[in-house]
């Protein structure tokens, strides 16, 4: 592991100590062998409780790391033949979105998801997962296409927002969302969304709506960033952490709330560190509550997905 | 001191208290600065004689300005969860609701009421952006499945007058559900066949905007009105520009095809009324409950192209005659 959060200072610095005597092991000073699995240990201990209580800040920080695995990345690993399809017949295509067809666990589904992108180009290609209304036009199209030959929809929630901009503006931003969201909840498929990072407002709920929606464990999902409802509230963005204290953005604070139904568990230490298991824990969640819908013989899937959110926000935190 | 200020001046204010003279008899336009009356601001439904700006207005005024002889029944909203988070910034959510409420006399941002409009009955919801921002949380979105509800039961017409900064952020993840959840009602009353109507008045913005406002069968602006996704505030931090004049503003809003047309207050009730009719496959003018009087609803200044020798020009259908200059402006709107 290369880079460490601020808060993961004291694992950052056990592991350096184990680096450095590691050096030396392998010189042939055999002595410190023992000292350097004693070290070892300490260090994943500490790890593994720093994770078991991060705060809400913490998990924005690491539903954000860099190093998390994306949506490319899911379906590089979970899907066969994916066939990402381009465009939303209007105006143009938008890299923030990526969807298509494709195979998963053996039969075919629908896959949509926003892509931050990786490496200073990959992000600025896929403009950072941040959508202008031609990412979401295109997932209307994709979820429409979905319901035409019955396949189930899975996708994958990770963007800071919809892009704020002139041009988003201009051809309607607001109407893509709200299409999107309409066309979510309108289809007859079984729809499965997983919030796999950040999960952040409008942008978001416009690819989650879901009949399962399932949460990666140190993922958040809010109704703003932190750092804006700072300045809104608080008049200063320095007060982003307290902020997200208080917006109960975590997995754990959305399970009890019943806006999300299942938290998918990341490996010590969070998801940047093991991409691979979580892909493939991802995976495993999803062929679960896909097989789990399914079960249900005559399931009226729009039904469901309407009386799901019309029954949220019946109970509050206690 | 004088005799002027010991006695003249108190014995004028006596006079003038033992009337009980209202305090803000003249109001200051937010656009022209110019000093208006109050009494003339509001037979002008709150429109700035000299500047036309449409001021925001409380619900009361909206509400009263749209039906048939001013009639309405206003709906009582369901219960929510108070405080679903238990949300604390500089103040208490639960006092901001508290001071909030004590400031309009309203329980919440929304109002619900049912009537008549040109004979027809309608269901209207109307947002209150002096109440924290017009905000959408779960008060709100309760209040549009009650509206769906009642033009389902009612076989009414659904408009909804928006106004709101967007989600309401103390209510967290919950307010942000409520955009799937109003566009069930917006799906609920589609499915009935009803006709549903947005009119965007200054300002709606953000998850209301991209749910429920952006989703009627028509939608209407008010002139200048501010609609948007994001607020002009923090596109110009993203883009680290000055925003261009008339940005997100209801004609800007009209060239990119976003609605469908741009209506002053005063021909609002006639324009909603008219769409109505339209769309239901109603008569023009139908007989009132008291003694069949005939309500005439007004022509929309509507031009067609006819060829002349001149070339083709635009005329008014019902006048046929070439439509001026003045009037060029005004076509847009009916377009
Ligand atoms: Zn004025």
């Amino acid at each position: 592991m290369e880079s460490f959060l601020e808060f993961e200072k004291p694992v950052a610095e056990l592991e350096g100590k184990i680096k450095e005597l590691r050096h030396m092991v392998d010189d042939g000073d055999m002595d410190i062998a023992e000292e350097v699995t004693k070290l070892q240990n300490r260090a994943d201990k500490l790890l593994e409780e720093t994770y078991a209580s991060l705060s809400p800040w913490q998990k924005t920080m690491v539903a954000r790391h860099l190093d998390r695995p994306h949506f490319s990345h899911y379906v590089t690993n979970l899907i066969e033949d994916f066939s990402p399809l381009a465009g939303d017949r209007t105006y143009g295509d938008d890299l923030a979105v990526v969807g298509g067809p494709g195979r998963f666990r053996g039969r075919s589904v629908m896959v949509i998801g926003h892509e931050k992108g990786s490496g200073t180009e990959g992000r600025v290609k896929h403009n950072f997962g941040m959508a202008h209304p031609e990412g979401y036009r295109k997932a209307v199209r994709l979820m429409e296409m979905a319901d035409h030959f019955s396949l189930p929809i899975i996708t994958l929630v990770d963007t800071q927002g919809a892009y704020p901009g002139v041009q988003a503006e201009q051809r309607g931003q607001a109407e893509a969302i709200a299409r999107a969201v309409e066309t979510g909840l309108n289809v007859s498929v079984p729809v499965i969304s997983v919030i796999v990072g950040e999960g952040g407002s409008g942008g978001a709920v416009a690819l989650a709506i879901a009949n399962k929606i399932l949460m990666l464990e140190h993922s958040v999902y809010s109704v703003i960033s932190p750092e804006g409802c700072a300045a809104i509230l608080w008049r200063s963005s320095e007060k982003a952490e307290t902020a997200a204290d208080a917006l109960k953005l975590t997995a754990q604070d959305l399970l009890q709330l019943k806006v999300i139904d299942q938290i998918i568990i990341e490996p010590t230490g969070g998801a940047q560190r093991r991409p691979s298991e979580t892909v493939q824990r991802v995976g495993d969640a999803v062929a679960v509550a896909l097989e789990d819908l399914e079960s249900t013989p005559d399931a009226d899937f729009r039904a469901l997905r309407r009386e799901k959110f019309l029954e949220m926000g019946k109970v509050g935190l206690t | 001191m004088n005799w002027l200020t010991n006695f003249v001046r108190p014995k004028i204010r006596s006079l003038v208290s033992k009337r009980d003279v209202p305090e803000n008899l003249w109001h200051k336009c937010p656009s022209c600065e110019k000093m208006l009356f109050h009494r003339d601001l509001a037979a002008n439904q709150h429109v700035c004689p000299h500047c036309d700006h449409h001021m925001r207005i409380t619900p009361e005024q909206r509400l009263s300005n749209l039906f048939d002889d001013g009639d309405y029944e206003t709906i009582p909203l369901p219960e929510v969860v108070q405080d679903p988070l238990k949300f604390k910034d500089s103040k208490k959510y639960a006092d901001r609701l508290k001071d909030n409420r004590a400031k309009t006399g309203d329980n919440e941002e929304v109002r619900v009421a049912v009537g008549k409009m040109g004979g027809l009955d309608v269901v209207v919801e109307v947002q209150n952006f002096s109440f924290m921002g017009g905000s959408l949380g779960l008060a709100g979105g309760e209040a549009m499945l009650t509206a769906a509800r009642e033009a389902v039961e009612r076989n009414a017409a659904l408009v909804v007058f928006t106004a709101a900064g967007g989600a309401r952020m103390q209510e967290g993840i919950l307010s942000l559900m409520q955009m799937p959840r109003t566009t069930v009602a917006v799906a609920q009353v589609r499915e009935a066949g009803l006709p549903y109507f947005v009119v965007l008045t200054d300002p709606t913005t953000g998850g209301v905007t991209a749910s429920y406002a952006m989703l009627g069968d028509i939608a209407i602006a008010e002139p200048k009105a501010l609609v948007g996704f994001a607020g002009p505030r923090v596109i110009e931090n993203t883009i680290k520009e000055k925003l261009p004049e008339g940005f997100q503003r209801a004609e800007y809003l009209l060239e990119h095809g976003m609605i469908d047309m741009v209506v002053h207050r005063s021909q609002m009730r006639d324009t909603l009324v008219r769409l109505m009719k339209l769309l239901r496959n109603q008569p023009r003018s139908v007989a009132t409950s008291e003694g069949g009087e005939q309500l005439e609803i007004p022509e929309l200044p509507v031009t067609v192209e006819v060829e002349t020798e001149d070339g083709w020009v635009e005329v008014s259908p019902t006048e046929g005659t070439p439509v001026s200059n003045e009037n060029m402006g005004l076509k847009r709107a009916a377009e």
